[in-house]
């Protein structure tokens, strides 16, 4: 075994250990970090493939924000543990389906003549840069899939901010433009008068 | 690499990488520490002189050992855990923080040839282990158990989560005038005959700006320090922290601000080339660059009250957002025309 494929197994059973501990870990909180141990691994992973963009990206994306946002949204959860377990067992043999059917699938598109005979990542020349690979890719062969893509998903989050938009009445929030829009004039009257003397003269 | 090396390196074989790396490592990570260590002085020094006080002077000559006997206190103190908090994390926590902001360095270019990872995709491993910093706070905030701690952790991951988008735009331009993600090429991207002129700060003015101000607003300092908000909810997410774990989380900041102080000048101050052309190129103009930013960082922290968190929101979507994808797009169209003369 080289070191290569030390490197790959202890990345692999990081991750297959990670994404156990998201479905057994009790605390929803914990599952969520054992979620971004499993995302870091993986990342690894596609490191050790010469994919160091999309190994990069996968930690920016999501590690550094979705699961951010994720953790920001499950400490602020008040969850039942007792509620969230029941009726285990009555879901149990679907769930174990599912399961099955993936493992089904994973085996048959992994396990198949075409890709297991190039089982080994392909070796690339050292200047090899992946990012600048991918780059040239989508700008050329894939540019109305990928622009179409970024409509798509442009057009959802339009959505998402629209649907969840709430117009309050009687919000106190402060309008900046107005504020520096404000002149001198318009808070202040310097009003001019003629100085007072005592009656007695001092 | 050097030739006096080569017998060493015979005779340790396959052991040679991973020590040297080592090596490399240490060489980095302790001047740093150092570094960190004397920039709290330095801090103290600043803001006291900006306020017309003198500042620490006891320990030592002007005050010099006074990080020593901080360091040494933080170390005799006891780690209280709070009862009701997550032991394990409450642990991990303050790790987390300063991992990150020592891994970055990985890829950092000092000079020329001083780096321990010459990596093409740099600016991403920058980007990407920058925005790996904020777990440290967001479970150091989560298992203290305390709500003033847990409210510190939600704001600072808001602002973090918000900031790096700028921030993120501010590197794409910084990345379209390179034509590349590899630090060291963006600085030789900068080289020139007009010396300053050359170098990134002019045509990306607007994007040097958004991202200083972003780096100010990541690392928690001040005026954007509304984690720690000590008039508001005490000290934040290290309310309940105190000894060496507390340090771990100071570290952790004065790291990262060393940090973006470091890519700001490598991004738009041109590293280690000289302002003027007559004169040589040398990491000595990086560390003289990093030292300038490195004040600014304390000059803001003596000079602008604190923002409130719903002007720091606005700062940060509605202001920085909007300029830097507007920038982008003139950079952009500026490249095409006869005018980029970067």
């Amino acid at each position: 075994m080289s070191f290569f494929d030390a490197v790959f197994y202890l990345f692999a059973v990081i991750t297959t250990l990670a994404a156990t501990g998201v479905i057994i870990a009790r605390n929803p909180v914990h599952a969520a970090l054992f979620l971004v141990l499993a995302f870091c691994s993986a990342a690894g992973i596609w490191m050790l493939l010469e994919a160091e963009f999309l190994a990069i990206t996968l930690v920016l994306v999501y590690v550094g924000a979705v699961m951010v946002l994720f953790l920001f949204v499950v400490m602020m959860l008040d969850i039942n543990l007792v509620k969230l377990r029941e009726g285990f067992w009555r879901w149990f043999p679907f769930g174990a389906g599912i399961a099955g059917l993936m493992v089904f699938e994973m085996v048959w598109v992994l396990g198949s003549r075409q890709t297991s005979e190039s089982g080994r990542a392909v070796a690339h020349a050292a200047d090899y840069s992946n990012t600048k690979e991918l780059g040239r890719l989508l700008y050329t062969h894939y540019v109305y899939p990928f622009e179409l893509a970024a409509v798509v998903l442009l057009v959802a989050m339009v959505a998402a901010i629209a649907l969840t938009l709430r117009r309050r009445a009687g919000v106190k929030s402060q309008n900046v433009s107005e504020q520096v829009k404000v002149k001198k004039a318009d808070r202040l009257r310097v009003v001019k008068m003629p100085p007072e003397s005592r009656a007695d003269g001092k | 690499m050097m030739e006096w090396l080569e017998p060493i390196q015979k005779m340790l074989g396959p052991a040679w990488l991973p020590i040297w790396t080592l090596l490399k490592i240490v060489v980095i990570v302790l001047p740093l520490m150092g570094a960190v260590a004397y920039l709290t002085l330095a801090e103290r020094k600043v803001i006291g002189w900006m306020q017309i006080r003198i500042g620490p002077n006891r320990v030592g000559y002007f005050g010099l050992l006074q990080p020593l006997a901080d360091g040494l206190k933080l170390l005799m103190k006891e780690i209280i855990v709070p009862s009701g908090a997550n032991k394990f994390l409450f642990i991990v926590a303050p790790i987390l923080t300063l991992m990150p902001a020592l891994a970055v360095w990985a890829v950092v270019p000092f000079n020329a040839e001083l780096v321990v990872a010459n990596v093409n995709a740099g600016l991403l491993y920058v980007l990407a282990m920058a925005s790996l910093g904020v777990y440290g706070i967001i479970i150091a905030g989560w298992a203290s158990n305390s709500k003033y701690a847990f409210l510190g952790s939600l704001r600072s991951a808001a602002q973090i989560v918000s900031y790096e988008i700028a921030m993120g735009f501010a590197l794409v331009t910084v990345l379209m005038a390179a034509q590349s993600l590899n630090l060291g090429d963006i600085v030789r991207g900068q080289q020139g005959t007009h010396g300053f002129l050359n170098w990134y700060f002019i045509p990306l003015f607007p994007m040097f700006v958004v991202y200083f101000i972003s780096g100010v607003a990541e690392t928690n300092r001040a005026p954007f320090d509304v984690a720690e908000g000590e008039s508001e909810i005490v000290a934040g997410f290290h309310v309940e922290y105190s000894g060496m774990a507390f340090a771990l989380f100071f570290l952790g900041e004065y790291a990262n601000m060393i940090l973006v102080s470091f890519l700001t000048s490598i991004m738009f101050l041109g590293g280690w080339l000289s302002p003027l052309p007559f004169l040589p190129d040398g990491i000595l103009w990086m560390f003289i660059k990093v030292a300038v930013v490195l004040f600014l960082f304390l000059w803001f922290r003596a000079t602008f009250p604190r923002y409130r968190y719903d002007q720091l929101m606005r700062l940060g979507w509605k202001v920085f957002i909007p300029v830097s994808l507007i920038w982008v797009v003139v950079v952009g169209v500026w490249m095409q025309t006869s005018y980029w003369l970067w």
